[in-house]
C-alpha cells in the first residue's frame, strides 16, 4: 500500500497518474490531429487512437482501484469512489468516441480535433471525481464544460444546433458564475477550500448558522442543480440535447451527469456532512420536483431525443434521491445507478445514430414497425427502454439500480418515505413513454412511405451489443456487481490522518 | 476594525470608487451600443482595481488593469469592430419588459443577500491580526506571498488552469474551422 503525500509534487503526480495519462495522451493526439491534412481516414485514425488511449487510461484506473494507496489530506482523493466514477466516465467516453466515428462518416460534421476535445472533457470529469478541494472541483467542471460547449455547437449548419449550443453556453456560464460565487462565500465563511477542512472548521467553529456559509451552500446547490439539470434548473437540457450531434448528446446525458453527480455528492457528503439537517430538505424538494416534472413532460414528447432529454432530467431526480439519503449506502446506490443509466443511454443513442437522417429529428413515427424491418435493432431498443424504466428481468440492471436507490432512501438514518413513494409513482408514469416506444416498434405497422433503415455501422453495432449484453448479463448477477460497486464507497467519508502534522496551507493561515 | 478608526481619506476613496464602479456597471448593461457598453466595463474594471489597491492587494490591482481593463477589453473591442457590431441601430433589443423586470428582481435579491452578508461575523480564528498584511508586504514584497501558495499549495489548480485554457483554444478552433458536407469517404 503506497502512501501518497500530496504536498510532494512527485506523490501528487503518482496519485494523478490516470488523469495525467489521459491529458498527456490527448495533447499528443492533438499534435497528431493537426499534423496531417484533414481527411475522413485521418479523422477515423484519431478516433481509434482516442479509444485506445481511453482503454489504456481505463487500465491505469483499474490498477489504481486494486492497488490504491493512502493519501494525505490534500486537493485530490485516491479512494475507490473516485476510481469507480472514472471507470463509468471512461466507458461512456469510449462509447461516445465509437459512436462519433460512425456518426461522422454519415454526417461529416466533425474535424479530427473533436475527438481530442472529448478526451479533454473526460479528463475534466476525472478531475471532478477526484477533487477534494472546491478549486479543483470548479476547474474540473470548467474543463468539462468548455469542451462540451464547443462539442454541442459542432453541427453549425443546423439552426437547432446553433440555438442549443448558444443556450447551453449562456446558461452554463451563468450557472458557473453562481457556483463560483457560492465557492467564494464558503471560502469566506471557513477560510479554506479543502472539502475536509471545511467540514472540520464548520464543526470546530460552529459555523452552522453563519449566513456566509448558508448562502454559499444555497448557491452551490443552485450551481450543481444546473449542471445535473434538475428542475427548476433544467430549461436548457431539452433544446441542447435536441440540437447537438447524437454522440455528443449521449455523452452529455450520461457521462457529464455522472461526473457532475460525483462532484455533487462528494462536496455534499465531505464538506457539508455536518450540515445535513440544513441541506437535506432542499435536496429532497429538488428531487421530488425533478422526478415529477421530468417524467410528466416526458409523456408529451414525440421527438425521441427530446423524450430522452426529459428522461435524463427524470433520472437526475432519481439520482438526487440517492444524494438526499446522505449515506454511504446512498453513494453506492448512486454509483450503481449511474453505471446502469450510462449503459442504457448510450445504447438508446446508438439506435438513434442508426435511425437519424440528416438534420431531421428522430420521432416515434420513425420507430413504428421497426420490428418488421430490423428486428434486432427493435429488440436492442426495447432492452434499453426497459432498463431506463427499471423493468425486472428484461430491463437487466435497470431494475436493480432503482431498487438500490429505493433501498438507500428507506434505510437512511431518517427514512425518506416521501421520496421513495414519489420515486415509485413517477417510475410508473415514466412507463407511459418508455413502453410507448416499445409498443410503437412492435405493434404499429411500418409507414408505407418510410425509407429503408440504413445498415448499422460497425462501431455503433459494437456499442449496442456491448451495452445490451452488459445490461442483461449484469442483471443476472446484480449482487456481485453491487458488491463490487460498494467497494467504491466506504472510503468516501473515511480519512487517513495526514502523514505530516501541519499542511503548509494551515501553517500559512496561522502566521 | 470599524469605520470610525479608518482615516477619512481611505473611507472617502472606498465609497467613491465603489459608487463609480456601480454606476458604470449599470451603464454597462443598459447601453445599446456595444462599444459604449465595453467602455463602461473598462471603467468598472478600473474602479475595482482601485478597490483592490485600497484593500492592500496592489499586485491584484495591477493585474486587474493589465489583464482585464487592458488585454481582454482590447480584444473585446477588436472583436466588436471586426464583426462590425458597433452600430446600435442594427441590433434589435432582445430584452423585453419581463426580462428587464426579472433582471431587476434578481438584482434586488442579490442586493438583499449582500446586506445579509454584511451582518455576518467571521470567527476570530479566521481573521488576520490587524496590520498583518502590511507587515508581510514590508517583509517580502507584494508578490512573494502570492507566489508561494500559488506554486506550492495550489500547484495542481495552477496546472489544471493551463489545460483549461488549452481546451478553450481547441474548442474555438474546432468551432471556427469550416468543414464542407460530404467530406466523408
Amino acid at each position: 500500500m503506497p502512501i501518497f503525500d500530496l504536498s510532494h509534487p512527485a506523490d501528487l503526480t503518482a496519485a494523478l497518474f490516470p488523469d495525467l495519462l489521459l491529458m498527456g495522451g490527448a495533447m499528443v493526439l492533438l499534435l497528431w490531429a493537426v499534423w496531417r491534412r484533414e481527411s475522413a481516414a485521418h479523422q477515423r485514425t484519431i478516433g481509434l487512437a482516442s479509444i485506445w488511449l481511453c482503454v489504456a487510461t481505463l487500465g491505469a484506473v483499474l490498477y489504481m482501484l486494486f492497488h490504491q494507496g493512502h493519501v494525505t489530506d490534500g486537493p485530490i482523493a485516491a479512494d475507490s469512489f473516485r476510481f469507480m466514477v472514472d471507470v463509468i466516465v471512461l466507458l461512456g467516453t469510449i462509447a461516445a468516441l465509437a459512436l462519433g466515428i460512425d456518426d461522422n462518416d454519415r454526417m461529416g460534421t466533425t474535424t479530427a480535433e473533436t475527438h481530442v476535445l472529448m478526451l479533454l472533457a473526460s479528463s475534466g470529469m476525472m478531475l471532478m471525481a477526484a477533487a477534494r478541494d472546491l478549486m479543483i472541483v470548479f476547474l474540473g467542471i470548467e474543463l468539462m464544460s468548455v469542451s462540451i460547449y464547443a462539442l454541442a455547437g459542432l453541427n453549425r449548419r443546423s439552426v437547432r444546433g446553433a440555438e442549443g449550443a448558444l443556450k447551453y453556453f449562456l446558461l452554463g456560464a451563468f450557472s458557473t458564475a453562481i457556483l463560483l460565487y457560492g465557492i467564494a462565500l464558503v471560502y469566506g465563511a471557513t477560510g479554506t477550500t479543502g472539502l475536509y477542512e471545511i467540514h472540520q472548521r464548520v464543526v470546530e467553529l460552529q459555523l452552522g448558522s453563519s449566513p456566509l456559509l448558508l448562502i454559499g451552500m444555497a448557491l452551490l446547490l443552485v450551481g450543481f442543480g444546473f449542471k445535473v439539470s434538475s428542475v427548476p434548473f433544467h430549461m436548457w437540457a431539452p433544446d441542447v440535447y435536441d440540437g447537438s450531434p447524437n454522440p455528443v448528446t449521449a455523452y452529455m446525458a450520461a457521462t457529464v451527469k455522472t461526473a457532475a453527480f460525483a462532484a455533487f455528492l462528494r462536496v455534499w457528503l465531505e464538506a457539508f456532512n455536518a450540515e445535513i439537517g440544513t441541506w437535506h430538505r432542499a435536496v429532497a424538494m429538488l428531487a421530488i420536483a425533478t422526478m415529477v416534472v421530468g417524467n410528466t413532460i416526458g409523456l408529451l414528447q414525440r421527438n425521441v431525443k427530446r423524450m430522452l432529454a426529459y428522461s435524463s432530467i427524470a433520472h437526475a431526480g432519481f439520482l438526487l434521491v440517492a444524494v438526499a439519503a446522505g449515506s454511504m449506502q446512498g453513494a453506492s446506490a448512486m454509483l450503481f445507478y449511474l453505471l446502469a443509466y450510462t449503459l442504457a443511454t448510450f445504447g438508446a443513442f446508438a439506435v438513434i445514430v442508426v435511425l437519424s437522417r440528416g438534420d431531421a429529428p428522430v420521432t416515434t413515427e420513425d420507430l413504428s414497425g421497426l420490428w418488421t424491418e430490423r428486428p434486432w435493432l427493435a429488440v436492442a431498443m426495447a432492452v434499453y427502454m426497459l432498463a431506463l424504466l427499471g423493468f425486472p428481468v428484461f430491463g437487466g440492471i435497470g431494475f436493480f439500480a432503482k431498487w438500490y436507490v429505493l433501498k438507500a432512501a428507506l434505510q437512511a438514518e431518517e427514512p425518506q418515505i416521501a421520496l421513495a413513494v414519489t420515486l415509485v409513482l413517477t417510475t410508473v408514469v415514466s412507463a407511459g413513454y418508455y413502453l410507448y416506444v416499445i409498443m410503437v416498434m412492435f405493434m404499429r405497422p411500418r409507414p408505407a412511405n418510410s425509407e429503408a433503415v440504413t445498415p448499422t455501422p460497425g462501431w455503433t453495432r459494437f456499442v449496442m451489443v456491448a451495452t445490451a449484453a452488459a445490461i442483461l448479463i449484469l442483471g443476472i448477477f446484480p449482487d456481485q456487481t453491487v458488491r463490487y460497486v460498494v467497494r467504491g464507497t466506504p472510503r468516501l467519508g473515511a480519512y487517513v490522518p495526514p502523514v505530516k502534522t501541519a499542511p503548509a496551507r494551515q501553517a500559512a493561515l496561522t502566521h | 476594525m470599524t469605520h470610525n478608526e479608518l482615516p477619512l481619506f481611505y473611507v472617502f476613496h472606498v465609497y467613491f470608487f465603489g459608487l463609480v464602479a456601480m454606476i458604470s456597471a449599470v451603464c454597462f448593461v443598459t447601453r445599446r451600443s456595444p462599444v459604449a457598453a465595453a467602455l463602461w466595463l473598462v471603467n468598472t474594471m478600473f474602479c475595482l482595481a482601485a478597490l483592490y489597491v485600497l484593500l492592500d492587494a496592489q499586485f491584484i490591482g495591477v493585474m486587474q488593469v493589465l489583464v482585464y481593463a487592458g488585454a481582454i477589453m482590447v480584444v473585446f473591442l477588436f472583436v466588436i469592430m471586426l464583426l462590425n457590431l458597433g452600430h446600435p441601430s442594427e441590433l434589435d433589443d432582445a430584452r423585453g419588459i419581463w426580462w428587464k423586470l426579472a433582471a431587476g428582481g434578481i438584482g434586488l435579491a442579490m442586493l438583499s443577500q449582500v446586506l445579509v452578508l454584511t451582518k455576518a461575523r467571521l470567527p476570530e480564528s479566521l481573521v488576520l491580526p490587524e496590520g498583518a498584511i502590511a507587515e508581510q508586504i514590508a517583509k517580502s514584497g507584494a508578490i512573494a506571498p502570492l507566489a508561494g501558495p500559488l506554486f506550492r499549495d495550489y500547484l495542481l489548480a495552477f496546472e489544471v488552469t493551463s489545460v483549461l485554457l488549452l481546451a478553450a483554444i481547441v474548442g474555438a478552433v474546432v468551432l471556427g474551422k469550416r468543414k464542407e458536407r460530404g467530406h466523408a469517404a
